[in-house]
């Protein structure tokens, strides 16, 4: 590779963002704009029975008040559809405004168009709603039981879908031979995305040409375009522009099509003005899909040296109210495909149970499915050791897939096609000295003193994936991404990317992509993504495939840049093309270095077309639409140490180590940035966060006083390192880098502080793990 | 029923009649147009509004417009001297230590009051001393590195 991929070049995007100027949704104004607000169900169950809009409408400054009966009557679809169909899945409307009931609290019911901010907040006030509270049900193990409120008439016992995995048989019989079998009973906690952005959105629509710009906050322009005007408007898509400029944060939040941001275009299209909203943190809390919230049951059955002869695992997954855009993918193919986790199991069956709840939906948040996957197999692990009387790693160890097994074929459905996990686990073990360590925890306990060493060796897939399958899975989008890249005149580059950075520092990765590949400084590249009317379509970022899937498309479409120039070059050299080599920008005859032509005398010919070989078109560019042959398979070590006071219940994290094995690396300056954002997150989970409703529905942590959003000083510095094992199917060897913190983390984590109250007898707490929860484990009877 | 105010903001005077339930956030982004400043929350928890006032950090979110009247406002469009960056933006770029960037005008002014008070930190105080900014992207550990870099390259000068 040449001087930039792989170096630690400090982000091109960086000068906007510290001084202020990068520009954000909320950040935009247009001439004449007004602000749209939404009135929100404070119930989370009940029947509409009357709306009084009339002294809203009457407010001085207030331009508009409609309701879900004003949309429907417009003509337009004027709903929120599923991204991803699993067999019998049941897909009740997900109406923009509720209309006879309201389904969970926070569901819209009207919207207010104003002059200012102030103004359309005081007019949600004076809207009056009637309602008849009807009985609420929060927990998904609750929701499949009879009687139970519904939460949609045509989803009986609440039941959106009832998929599973694996071989039920072959997983029985496994488990009837076994010398032992532990089990776990436990719950993924519900998490809240938190991207510091608030989601917001500005529209303008022109009714003399039918042109809708919509500013969003959006991982996946593209998606949002397509949803909006099939499901939400009706518009044409070719009439629909969608721009993402800055965008504070995702983690999966964004990817979603929610209803507030069609009907803030509705409502532009309806009072001819541009109309702006941003979700105030509340009602994000309310209204952004919600992540994890799995009640498992989940088995492991081993034989008399430790070796795993199968797993089941049965799950409730909470999907709340409606079905959000990717919501049924999330606990299925994102989850029960990972149940294998670093390990060669011959028997799987898993078994999902969908549940709707009158909750905000779920959906997509960092890892998505994995992390619960994770946590499954991670924590098993654990309590098998201790059955067994294994080191924690020597039981991972004897159930490796062994290096040379690779591709390896799971029994849950996934090809993983490389990885090296021993040689991850034996770094991890070398930085925190282990040896030492556990004799130190041994000297310390004779002391009074608990510290806990916790292990999660994890995979990822990601880098979704090939399109024809994840079609066959169910998804209604592909997984391909697009990469163009536009050679000007003057050598300097443009290229359109289908990914949409949010954070991530894109502009910088492929820079650097593009400037090894074509031998052209930083300064003369520009990085164009998040605009539909700028970039070819693509599929935008998520899911870790902006690098392994979006990179691959753009080194693609460098490599038939550079054949198409060397065809020029060929021809002014009077060469024939395979004598032609291309090295740092310039194309020679072999051996001839000195008679070279620049990539920039190439380009200038090439849009001159004066002297171009017979057949060949004019200009220099080249898109590439790469579909990929594979996921690509993360993986690695974390290790966290703790210490806990007994007396106290208090945490106290004293070492978090995470290898990672991400392949190539293209910046290590942004791979450990993700590394480090994403262990955050799962530490989160591990610790502190939670998303409590009470019974009748209400958000209990619906703020971020309630919703214990880590602060700098609950974290400790985070130890990262990497082994190097590229990946094999794409071209530049990289795998994704996005989530695999927050894929780790929770199991390292919780399997330290079990580890640390092993004196105890604990065996299992549930997250977040709370100094009263480990006080009642230690009082109680080892299971909190 | 508007109440007139006279504040200068980076450097510049502003007066205007505002609605004295304005908050300074909303004065300064919306009237103003210095979006540099954001709006993380509604509780006063996220520090995205941090900005200078009197040369000490305010959640702007909690601030009137009408209590900035006569006051001395820096925001993060105003840290740049002479189009130098100032050691704080050149420590959080060079650190790594944003990715979205959203938090990051209030978290560079949050640790320009920070130093300050504090001007060699140890990673402990750091961490402390930002309790009142969140940041969703990062996990901290390059922002604490961001300031700490940023605490020696101005000790030194
Ligand atoms: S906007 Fe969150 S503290 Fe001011
Ligand atoms: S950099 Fe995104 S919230 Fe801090």
């Amino acid at each position: 590779m040449g001087q930039y991929i792989g170096a630690a070049i400090k982000r091109l995007e960086d000068p906007a963002l510290i001084t202020g100027r990068a520009k954000y949704t909320d950040d935009l104004q247009l001439p004449n704009m007004a602000y749209a607000a939404i009135l929100r169900s404070p119930y989370a169950h009940a029947r509409i029975k009357r709306i009084d809009t009339s002294k809203a409408a009457a407010m001085e400054g207030v331009i508009a008040v409609f309701t879900g009966e004003d949309i429907a009557q417009s003509g337009v679809p004027g709903v929120v559809p599923v991204g991803w169909l699993l067999p019998d899945l049941k897909t009740p409307p997900h109406p923009l405004l509720a209309r006879d009931k309201v389904r969970h609290v926070g569901d819209g019911v009207a919207v207010v168009v104003a002059e200012d901010r102030y103004t359309a907040y005081d007019a949600l006030e004076a809207i009056e709603v009637e309602y008849e509270p009807l009985p609420a049900v929060v927990n998904p193990a609750d929701a499949v039981k009879e009687g139970q409120p519904l939460v949609h008439e045509d989803a009986p016992n609440n039941i959106a879908f009832d998929w599973s995995i694996g071989d039920k048989e072959a997983t029985d019989e496994a488990f009837a031979k076994a010398s032992h079998v532990v089990s776990l009973d436990l719950v993924n906690n519900r998490l809240i995305p938190n991207a510091m952005e608030p989601r917001a959105t500005l529209a303008d629509y022109n009714p003399v040409t039918g042109e809708l710009t919509l500013w969003m906050t959006s991982q996946n322009p593209h998606i949002h375009r397509l949803l909006m005007s099939l499901a939400s408007l009706g518009l044409p898509e070719h009439k629909i522009r969608v721009i993402a400029p800055a965008v504070g944060g995702g983690f999966g939040s964004k990817i979603h099509h929610y209803p507030d941001e069609a009907i803030t275009a509705w409502c532009a299209m309806q009072v001819g003005r541009p109309v702006k909203w941003q979700a105030t943190r509340m009602e994000t809390y309310l209204t952004d899909a919600h992540g994890r919230d799995h009640v498992t049951h989940a088995e492991m059955a081993l034989d008399e040296n430790g070796r795993i002869l199968g797993l089941r695992v049965q799950t409730y997954a909470n999907l709340g109210a409606y079905l959000s855009t990717f919501a049924p993918a999330v606990p299925t193919y994102l989850y029960g495909t990972l149940l294998s986790g670093e390990y060669d199991i011959p028997a799987i069956y898993c078994r999902v149970i969908g549940v709707f709840t009158h909750t905000t939906p779920v959906d997509a948040y960092r890892g998505a499915g994995r992390p619960e996957a994770t946590f499954v197999v991670e924590r098993l692990m654990d309590l098998a050791a201790r059955k067994l009387g294994l080191d924690p790693t020597e039981i991972r160890r004897r159930n490796f897939v062994p290096p040379d097994k690779f591709p390896f074929q799971t029994q849950v459905a996934l090809q993983y096609d490389s990885g090296n996990y021993e040689a991850a686990l034996q770094k991890a073990l070398e930085i925190i000295d282990y040896k030492n360590l556990r004799q130190e925890q041994e000297r310390l306990r004779q002391e009074g003193r608990y510290i806990g060493i916790g292990f999660s060796t994890y995979i990822e897939a990601c880098g979704l994936a090939p399109s024809a399958v994840v079609g066959s899975l169910g998804a209604q989008a592909g997984q391909w991404e697009s990469a163009l890249v536009r050679i000007h005149p003057t050598g300097k580059v443009t290229v359109y990317s289908g990914s949409s950075a949010h954070g991530q520092g894109h502009v910088t990765t492929f820079a650097q992509i593009v400037a090894d590949k074509l031998g052209v400084s930083l300064e003369d590249i520009e990085i164009i993504q998040s605009d539909t009317d700028q970039v070819q379509y693509g599929w935008g970022t998520y899911g870790s495939r902006s690098a392994a899937v979006g990179g691959s498309a753009l080194a693609v479409a460098l490599d038939r840049i550079v054949e198409k120039g060397r065809k020029i070059a060929a021809h002014l050299l009077e060469a024939a093309e395979e004598d032609v080599v291309f090295e740092d920008g310039k194309y020679y005859v072999k051996g001839a270095p000195d008679q070279a032509k620049t990539l920039q005398e190439v380009a200038l010919q090439a849009y001159l077309a004066h002297n171009l070989p017979k057949g060949l078109e004019p200009a220099l560019e080249a898109v590439a639409f790469y579909d990929p042959p594979n996921f690509t398979f993360p993986f690695g070590t974390h290790v966290a140490v703790v210490e806990v006071i007994p007396e106290t219940g208090e945490i106290k994290i004293l070492r978090y180590v995470a290898v990672d094995d991400v392949g190539n690396v293209i910046n290590p300056l942004i791979v450990d940035g993700q590394v480090h954002g994403g262990i955050a997150q799962g530490i989160g989970q591990a610790l502190f966060e939670s998303a409590v409703y009470d019974e009748n529905g209400n958000l209990v942590t619906g703020s971020m006083l309630d919703y214990a959003v880590p602060k700098a000083h609950f974290l400790p510095s985070f130890e990262v390192d990497r082994t190097v094992t590229p990946c094999p199917h794409n071209p530049l060897g990289v795998k994704g880098a996005g989530e695999t913190g927050s894929i780790a983390s929770p199991a390292a984590i919780v399997n330290a502080i079990v580890d640390a109250l092993a004196p105890f007898g604990v065996e299992h707490i549930d997250m977040p793990v709370t100094p009263e929860k480990i006080w009642r484990a230690i009082h109680g009877n080892g299971r909190s | 029923m508007g109440v007139p105010i006279r504040v200068e903001v980076n450097g510049r005077v502003y007066e205007h009649t505002v609605e004295p339930r304005l908050l300074l956030v909303h004065y300064l982004r919306d009237v103003l147009g210095l979006t540099g400043t954001k709006v993380g929350c509604d509780t006063s928890q996220c520090g995205a509004c941090t900005v200078l006032m009197n040369g000490l950090a305010v959640k702007s979110c909690t601030v009137l417009a009408v209590q900035a009247d006569g006051a001395q406002i820096t925001t993060i469009e105003g840290l740049a001297k002479d189009g130098e960056l100032h050691p704080l933006q050149q420590a959080f770029w060079e650190n790594h230590g944003l990715q979205c960037g959203y938090c990051t005008p209030g978290m560079i002014l949050a640790a320009y009051d920070l130093l300050q008070e504090n001007p060699n930190p140890t990673e402990e105080e750091v961490r402390h001393g930002l309790e009142g900014n969140l940041c969703r992207c990062t996990g901290y550990h390059n922002i604490v590195k961001a300031v700490l870099d940023a605490a020696q390259r101005m000790r030194e000068g």
